[in-house]
């Protein structure tokens, strides 16, 4: 055991909160997440949750976790492995070591870790650190639950003293009107009071976090602040058996103000955001399903600011309903994930051909049928690009991170809107759930919204599918005098808008809706990294931006500073050679690794550069949670493209390791 | 207002097809009703009689299978003001659309749902639909079906429905008097309209398709008044026991005061039920008119309300505002 205390400064850290799906794990980092972003250190979460609802307590499968990374400079992910790892008890601690680094600082309950829990946990002896060969100096075992029962003790009453006086027991002492059920569920509070003594944080956010978070609940805002100090305070006393304190100093502050959100709460926002500059009402259909679920939560209880959500009997009705709020006059959305984007085509192909604007929000999700529930995959792109009858072109829009969903609903609803179309927004499970600091953004700065309102003047003349200059249907809202007209599922002339099965005219309105989409401006494909020299361009697409973007850091960066313990033993591969001066990473001369990173986050139309950035580097591969979905489809719009493949459909982020590894054996 | 107002096109039904005579009828129910042909929207699923809003000068939607009113219950919600008109037939509105319509009605959406019911697939060319008796040939049941239909009152009082009424296609003055009962009922109003198909299941409802028919097998049911019946109203409906019983007025002791006197606006839905019911083969009247009409709070005013309440009690009413609800931290220089 260490007996000094000793501060270690650290660029990062990754701090994984694990426990019974009740234990209160998200709320532990959420709290330490938002006081690290406090002091301006960048963050990134990622909850990783059972698909179970409540699964037996103390059980393998109940056990859940909440990982943060904090950075001094950007973080982009939230991280592969952790350095402090919390286990909540024998279960939390059997199946969450493999997310600790060898050398990570174990927390546990030792309270939790009972003979019945480790049996309950599949512990085959009662020495359960040696059974997991985890070195017992790295842990720090502290019975939580016992210190917790102390902390919030009822005050005992008096003993001696004053026999014959009438006294009353003191009101409101430490326990106050908790009951020791209650008292218990405060143990996660301990455990964040320990780490945050040990990132020598500062607990009055923290207090402030849970004053208002249980400001009806005095009581127990209270009692998890003591608590929270218990934990501090044991830490500190005791030096714990910690090896080190850590500090983490902001070393890339943009100035602002900032918020902690997730990506679902993000991509809410951006519709709402997006509606108030539009001018226009913001409708959601939706059916609940994980992990989408939360967008239709925040949406509905925004009815302040006149938003309707309506729960409707199924997936097809959320976008059939929102077809017809489209059809209104609203900004319609309709959100879903996994099987329910398949029972939304119908309706969304219906809006293709009515020339109708809608978001389809598809946050993905494990697959197919009901698949993963709760983890995150990549593997609905090529559905949403080409899954409906008929010929039917749609554009779509990923989504980089849990911020930058605010952009991307803001610009699928921008799309929408001014070309009268249907727009999907890809998501995943893990940007949604994931959280990220957000400066609040300004909306007078955000582009205007202009949907092609039918023109006054063309009253007498316009038919449904008259179209102006960009090839966009006008959208003439019910309740203009003048404009009364029929849409519908069956093709229309596209002179009267009546029905016609007249070849030439479904030929020609085929290539009208196509050419549509294919006008639609996008920025261009941006490249980062070695822009002018890479070897290896590395390709994907919406939420792997941040491994990705790790990974080509770490590559540029080899051979790193601190090589994490892993990669201790591997070699720095031989320089190159090449002597160009490095772009502000690495070590200057004789990087080993020229990579380069472009990220899609217009997947149709797909950006006017693509093809040339694609063919500007001798080696492309395209990494992406399925199978090959986003290669089979460039290789499709680009002659000739013949990437290299990284594939991985494991449910989890991507691991940026073995990224590094796979990515350096594509440049040998 | 007059009916030409809402009237657009030619309509491209068979000769014959019952749909003509309820498309008139709507006509001449819209010119009465008078709301502007720029504030209706017509709606509907696929199927021959789906085809409707395509006749209509006012604005509307020709959408896809089953889903009229799902699309219908997103445009009422959106924009209020719009008199919503859903059309469906038996196989739209019953089969596939089946979710949809039992919801509309258990949200109470202010939709006036006309469900056209001439129990066939007619645009499919000819199978049996989910009103088809049992026993229905048809082409893709040549031995009959197996199964019993849906009878529309049942569902739509089982999805909780707060009006329904009933009309045959070729009655016009019967069929706009449900069309304007309906438009003004708050709510979801179900209006289930028999049809004939001329070409493929010709005669289904030929006991009550001409006037003389509907003389001898058909009641028309008017809230307040006494359910009579009969070319010289000479029958009338008692209750017995359980259940409903036909009586000749002035026989076996039955005087007109023992007859019922219809209440649709009682909002225990059990006779109503027992009327809707009636008059399948079972020796009973067909019952016309509108047979259930309760007033109930809708949906879309509720939603209209709640934003109400809920701007009055927040303090936060823009998005720069909502913003602000978060807990923030400043990041300084």
């Amino acid at each position: 055991m260490a007996d000094s205390l000793h501060i270690q400064e650290l660029e990062q850290v990754v701090v994984r909160f694990s426990g019974d799906s009740g234990d209160g794990m998200q709320l532990a980092g959420n709290i330490f997440s938002t006081v690290s972003a406090t002091v301006g250190n960048s963050i990134s979460t990622f909850p990783d949750y059972p698909a179970d609802i409540r699964a037996p307590q103390g059980s393998l499968t109940g056990v859940s976790g909440f990982q943060v990374h904090i950075g001094a400079g950007r973080v982009y992910t939230p991280g592969d492995q952790c350095d402090v790892l919390v286990a909540m008890n024998a279960a939390a601690f059997k199946t969450q070591l493999r997310y600790a680094k060898p050398d990570a600082t174990i927390i546990i309950d030792t309270d939790a870790f009972g003979p019945k829990d480790l049996e309950k946990a599949e512990f085959k002896t009662p020495d359960y650190i040696a059974e997991m060969g985890v070195d017992p100096d790295r842990v720090i075992a502290c019975p939580i639950t016992t210190m917790v029962k102390e902390v919030l003790a009822p005050p005992t009453p008096p003993v001696g003293g004053d026999k014959g006086s009438l006294q009353t027991p003191p009101a409101g002492g430490p326990r106050g009107a908790i009951d020791l059920k209650t008292a218990l569920k405060c143990r996660n509070m301990f455990a964040l009071g320990l780490v945050c003594w040990l990132f020598s944080r500062d607990l009055d956010v923290a207090f402030n976090f849970l004053r208002e978070k249980f400001a009806k609940k005095p009581a127990i805002a209270e009692a998890n602040i003591k608590v929270i100090q218990a934990g501090y305070d044991y830490g500190h006393n005791t030096h714990s058996s910690a090896m080190n304190v850590y500090r983490i100093e902001s070393k890339t502050k943009v100035p602002g103000r900032y918020m902690d959100i997730t990506g679902n709460k993000a991509t809410a926002y951006g519709f709402i955001a997006a509606a108030e500059k539009a001018g226009l009402q913001l409708y959601l259909g939706s059916y609940p399903i994980t992990p989408a679920t939360d967008v239709l939560h925040e949406l509905s209880k925004h009815k302040s600011l006149g938003v309707k959500t309506v729960q409707c009997e199924d997936e097809i009705a959320g976008c059939a309903s929102a077809v017809g709020a489209s059809f209104a006059g609203a900004l319609a959305v309709t959100s879903t994930s996994g099987p329910g984007i398949c029972l939304k085509s119908e309706a969304m192909n219906l809006a293709v051909i009515m020339e109708l604007p809608l978001v389809v929000l598809d946050v993905q999700r494990g697959g197919p049928a009901t698949g993963l529930p709760t983890k995150s995959e990549q593997t609905d792109l090529l559905q949403v690009l080409f899954g409906r009858n008929g010929e039917s072109p749609m554009p779509v829009i990923a989504a980089l991170s849990p911020t930058d969903c605010f952009d991307a609903a803001y610009d699928a609803a921008k799309m929408a809107l001014e070309h009268m179309t249907p727009v999907v927004l890809l998501t995943d499970a893990f940007i949604a759930n994931g959280s990220g600091a957000f400066k609040l953004p300004n909306l007078a700065e955000y582009p205007a919204i202009n949907p092609p309102y039918v023109p006054e003047e063309l009253k007498g003349s316009w038919t449904p599918y008259m179209r102006a200059e960009n090839g966009t249907r006008y959208w003439a809202v019910p309740g203009r005098e003048g404009f009364e007209h029929i849409l519908g599922g069956l093709e229309k002339d596209n002179r009267t808008g009546a029905i016609s099965t007249n070849p030439e005219n479904h030929d020609l309105m085929t290539r009208l809706r196509a050419e549509k989409i294919a006008k639609i401006q996008v920025p261009d494909l941006e490249v980062e990294g070695d822009v002018a020299d890479a070897d290896l361009l590395i390709v994907g697409f919406g939420s792997t931006y941040g491994h990705l973007h790790a990974a080509m850091d770490e590559l540029r960066n080899w051979p790193t500073p601190n090589p994490s313990p892993r990669e201790g033993n591997s070699s720095p591969l031989e320089a190159s050679g090449n002597a160009l001066p490095s772009l502000g990473v690495g070590q200057g001369v004789g990087r080993p690794y020229k990579v380069a990173l472009a990220q899609f986050r217009y997947l149709n139309p797909l950006p006017a550069n693509t093809a040339e950035v694609l063919k500007r580097y001798p080696k492309v591969v395209v990494a992406e949670q399925n199978m090959g979905q986003l290669a089979a489809y460039l290789r499709m719009k680009v002659d000739g493209f013949v990437p290299a493949q990284f594939n991985q459909v494991k449910g989890q982020p991507f691991v940026v390791s073995e990224l590094v590894e796979a990515f350096k054996k594509l440049v040998k | 207002m007059e009916s030409k107002d809402y009237k657009k096109g030619q309509p491209r039904w068979c000769p014959g097809c019952g749909d003509h005579f309820f498309l008139a009828s709507l006509h001449k129910a819209l010119a009465e009703i008078g709301v502007a042909p720029k504030d209706i929207a017509v709606i509907s699923g696929i199927g021959c009689s789906s085809r409707l809003p395509h006749y209509m000068a006012t604005y509307g939607m020709n959408t896809i299978h089953g889903r009229a009113a799902a699309i219908a219950t997103g445009a009422k919600v959106t924009n209020p003001n719009l008199d919503v008109w859903q059309v469906s037939g038996d196989g739209d509105g019953l089969a596939i659309g089946g979710n949809h319509f039992i919801h509309a009605n258990r949200r109470n959406i202010d939709l006036n749902m006309i469900l056209l019911n001439n129990r066939i697939y007619g645009l499919t060319k000819g199978q049996y639909s989910p009103t088809s008796p049992r026993g229905f040939v048809s082409k893709s049941s040549p031995y009959g079906t197996v199964e019993d239909p849906f009878r529309p009152a049942e569902l739509c009082f089982g999805a909780r429905g707060h009006f329904f009424a009933r009309a045959v296609a070729t009655d016009a003055p019967g069929t706009i008097e449900v069309l304007k009962a309906a438009h003004d009922h708050k709510g979801a109003s179900v209006c289930e309209i028999l049809q004939n198909c001329v070409i493929f299941n010709n005669g289904t409802h030929d006991s009550v398709y001409d006037k003389e028919g509907r003389k001898r097998n058909a009641i028309y049911v008017r809230h307040g008044e006494k359910l009579v019946f009969g070319e010289n109203s000479e029958y009338g409906l008692v209750q017995e026991g359980f259940g409903l019983k036909v009586v000749e007025i002035g026989k076996d002791g039955y005087t007109l005061d023992d007859v019922l006197v219809h209440d649709a606006h009682c909002e225990d839905n059990t006779l109503q039920l027992k009327l809707a019911l009636m008059g399948d083969g079972d020796g009973f009247p067909i019952a016309l008119g509108v047979i259930r009409d309760v007033p109930a709070p809708t949906y879309n005013d509720a939603v209209t309300a709640q934003i109400e309440e809920v701007k009055a009690a927040k303090k936060y009413h823009n998005f720069a505002e909502l913003l602000e609800t978060n807990d923030i931290w400043e990041v300084r220089e």
